[in-house]
């Protein structure tokens, strides 16, 4: 059993996602996948959809990838790592390869809740080795920041605009995790970059255990949700502390919160910060509100603060 | 040496076993799943030392397969009809990251209606898709050309696609001869590790190729593709040599002093053939041209074979709706065209969804391939059989 | 920009054979502000660097951090993760 990191000190100073790339000023998706890439280290070949990060850091010829990576396309992200998978245990039994590295496929919300659920659930029920991460900024922000089934309920976005006759977003968000459970895998976790030892040492986690596993990672997003480019690794915490990104693993079925909130805070302090939320009425929040205080009795966390 | 009675889908399966191939992804569909079966069954037996991925769809299948091929493994799919119409974005994809995926497609028609049987639409779809189309007309053919197919595709880095027709070669029991295992081997070693996903290499594959490079990237397909003539010229050759069975790029059938002739893809062509004999015993000059190698289309071949002939009927077996003409057509006149003195070209139209062509068709077929020369014009695109 | 390549020339695939070549790409252009470090109040606990979303954050020899304007976006989220507000945002030019 691998020992996780208990402080920054301890992290590895190699930077596997280089510098240079295009993700927007504030991206808290790129803060988490250099925060992946140090805890999963050099012996790994990364998948990853078509999406933000896709996009940002493969532009020919520049490259900030400095680890073996390839793209093939948007719902594929899952199928592509299986095939990879699949062939380095074939080529290591019949002894025509020694080498053994960790295949982590990475997605955004897009590539997974949606057009690529199929193939993660085909992965995943086929029990590859290997590590799914969905890095989920709420939208498909890539193409303009349009809806997904990870946009929140009542979120503006372009093809959930607040109008007349909506209030944005009709649904939750649907859980990622719970539906990687059902398949039975041995672990699966929510993660944010705003608490990267958390992150990392769930990474670790999800890399050793044998067969699939599945890590969640909530990615503020300051073009889409529309707040202050600053603003990323607060308003992560600020999820977490309401209640409404609770932070936790399942490992064979069993769940165990891993950072604890105490005293929650009230989802108004979330919301207000977000322009993506700023037409919601009283009756919206409460009901997000119920949300969040549900999520702290499932999960165990504070009652809020008063 | 064996010789066993196999059907074409299993003369697949037995030479995807005798090449060794490293991983299987793929996703059963009527009327490949026999060769699929097969396969299940070698690995699960120890027969065949693979990694046999039970795909949930073949769009992943084609996804899976590309992953496993840029690793450096040995990698063989199958499908048909709505199976390769859902791989379509993939198949773009393996021929632009030069993936030597071999896969064989059983001819089927696409739905709408739902049709289960043998047409060409499946592959005619995909004739843009910058992978190498092999067509067969018997099991043992499908058993040659697929280590072929592994050879070829393995050197040009290109995928390459064997098209057998459904239930008419996928399903028909034909003896098939299969080479002893080492002299297969020879034929076809393990493939070299020439991965460029790996520890070893930090590459970025797959990327985001801008409009100032997507042009070039593009056109190292098209010119990789023409370049693979030699290679599927020379593949042939040795094994000719070593087994003593050769296919060229075009099939002739009497047609060295021929005056008219039918252009066939596929299994029409046997009965292509028996009433062609069966004219020339009459006194008529015709001939058979089978197309094997549809891509790259054998320009040379065809100029070569069919540039002094009176009339030529082509045989279509998928419809172009709306276009000029219907595909095999098209790509037979587009290389005529150049030539300065060339046949009367005629279109015709057979089979479509399984639509049985008896010799009776094909005699009409090239009876209207004189009528036209007589009439000094081709006529538009005659439906053989359609009932009006 | 170095001069664009051949189809003859480009790796087959588009593939980027140079590990982390958007190095080359200056992001300086982006910035509205730019992180200003004090070293004297820096308490290398190192928040600035691993939430930094560009990699821009270097450590220097004595343990303390400073940013590699190069690529540096100005984005502020190591100012705001400083709790000893050892990093102040200057506006640029």
């Amino acid at each position: 059993m691998t020992l996780g990191f208990r402080t920054i000190k301890e992290v590895p100073k190699d930077e596997f996602l280089a510098p240079g790339h295009r993700m927007c000023a504030g991206c808290t998706a790129a803060t988490a996948i250099r925060q992946v890439l140090k805890a999963a280290g050099r012996n790994i070949i990364v998948t990853t959809a078509t999406g933000c990060l896709e996009v940002a850091t493969s532009y020919f010829p520049q490259t900030a990838w400095r680890v073996p990576w390839v793209h093939l396309g948007f719902e594929n992200t899952a199928a592509l790592a299986s095939g990879i998978e699949s062939a380095m245990k074939a080529l290591r039994r019949k002894k025509k390869s020694e080498e053994n590295p960790h295949v982590i496929a990475i997605g955004g919300d897009g590539g997974t809740f949606d057009i690529g659920l199929q193939a993660l659930s085909g992965a995943l029920e086929r029990g590859h080795d290997f590590l799914y991460i969905c890095y989920d900024n709420e939208a498909y922000m890539n193409t303009g920041i349009q809806r997904s089934s990870a946009t929140p309920y009542c979120a503006a976005t372009t093809t959930s605009p607040p109008g007349k006759r909506s209030m944005g977003q009709k649904t939750q968000k649907k859980d990622l995790v719970g539906i990687a459970v059902a398949h039975e895998i041995p672990y699966a976790a929510t993660a944010c970059p705003s608490y990267p030892i958390d992150l990392m040492n769930k990474v670790k986690k999800g890399l050793e255990v044998e067969g699939p596993a599945l890590l969640h990672i909530l990615t503020p997003c300051p073009t889409g949700w529309r707040f202050d480019i600053s603003l990323g690794i607060e308003l992560g915490k600020m999820a977490v502390l309401t209640g409404l990104w609770p932070l936790y693993e399942v490992e064979n079925g069993v769940t165990r919160l891993t950072v604890q909130v105490p005293k929650r805070e009230p989802v108004k302090k979330y919301l207000e910060l977000q322009g993506r939320f700023r037409h919601l009425t009283e009756e919206e929040i409460n009901r997000i509100q119920e949300r969040a205080d549900r999520l702290a009795l499932k999960f165990g966390m504070g009652p809020l603060r008063q | 040496m064996k010789r066993l009675g196999l059907s074409g889908n299993y003369a697949v399966a037995y030479a995807v076993k005798m090449a060794d191939v490293d991983v299987i992804a793929a996703y059963p569909i009527t009327p490949q799943t026999t060769i699929v079966e097969k396969l299940s069954e070698f690995v699960a037996n120890g027969e065949l030392e693979a990694e046999y991925i039970n795909v949930e769809s073949e769009h992943s299948a084609m996804s899976a397969c590309v992953g496993a091929s840029l690793t450096g493994a040995r990698v063989f799919t199958a499908t048909s009809s709505q199976g390769l119409a859902y791989m379509h974005e993939v198949l773009f994809m393996a021929s632009g990251l030069r993936t030597p995926i071999v896969m064989a497609n059983v001819n089927r028609a696409l739905s709408a209606p739902l049709n289960i049987w043998n047409d060409h639409s499946d592959a005619m779809a995909e004739r843009d898709a910058g992978w190498i189309q092999l067509w067969v007309t018997s099991a043992q053919e499908a058993f040659d050309t697929t280590l072929e197919a592994f050879k070829i595709a393995e050197d040009v880095l290109l995928p390459v696609m064997v098209n057998l027709d459904g239930y008419i070669v996928s399903h028909t029991y034909e003896p098939v001869v299969l080479p002893d295992e080492d002299l297969v081997r020879g034929f076809v070693p393990s493939r070299p590790l020439q991965n460029r996903v790996s520890p070893k290499f930090a590459y970025s594959i797959g990327v985001v190729g801008p409009p100032e490079a997507y042009y070039e990237m593009k056109y190292q397909v098209v010119d990789a593709i023409e370049k693979s003539r030699e290679k599927i010229r020379d593949v042939d050759k040795e094994f000719g040599e070593r087994f003593g069975r050769e296919y060229k790029f075009v099939n002739e059938y009497m047609m060295e002093d021929a005056e008219y002739a039918l252009v066939t893809m596929g299994a029409l062509t046997g009965t292509a053939k028996v009433v062609a004999s069966g004219l020339r015993k009459e006194g008529e000059k015709v001939g058979v041209l089978s197309i094997r190698c549809f891509r790259p289309f054998p320009k040379e071949e065809i100029v070569a074979l069919l540039g002094d002939l009176k009339g030529v009927g082509v045989v279509d077996r998928a419809v172009t709706p709306g276009g000029p003409s219907n595909p095999l057509f098209a790509e037979v006149a587009t290389t005529l065209y150049e030539r300065g003195s060339r046949p009367l070209l005629q279109s015709f139209v057979a089979g479509l969804g399984g639509r049985d062509v008896p010799a009776d068709d094909f005699k009409s077929m090239f009876g209207l391939v004189k009528d036209v020369v007589r009439e000094g014009k081709s006529r538009p695109c005659i439906y053989v059989g359609l009932r009006e | 920009m170095s001069r664009l390549k051949g189809w003859k020339e480009i790796p087959i695939g588009g593939t980027i054979v140079e590990p982390g070549s958007s190095v080359e790409f200056d992001v300086s252009s982006w910035r509205t502000f730019r992180p200003v470090f004090d070293k004297k109040k820096c308490t290398k606990c190192g928040m600035c660097w691993i939430f930094c979303p560009e990699g821009a954050i270097k450590i220097n020899d004595d343990g303390t951090y400073d940013v590699n304007l190069s690529y540096c976006k100005g984005c502020g989220i190591c100012q705001k993760a400083c709790a000893v507000k050892a990093i102040t945002m200057v506006k640029e030019g």
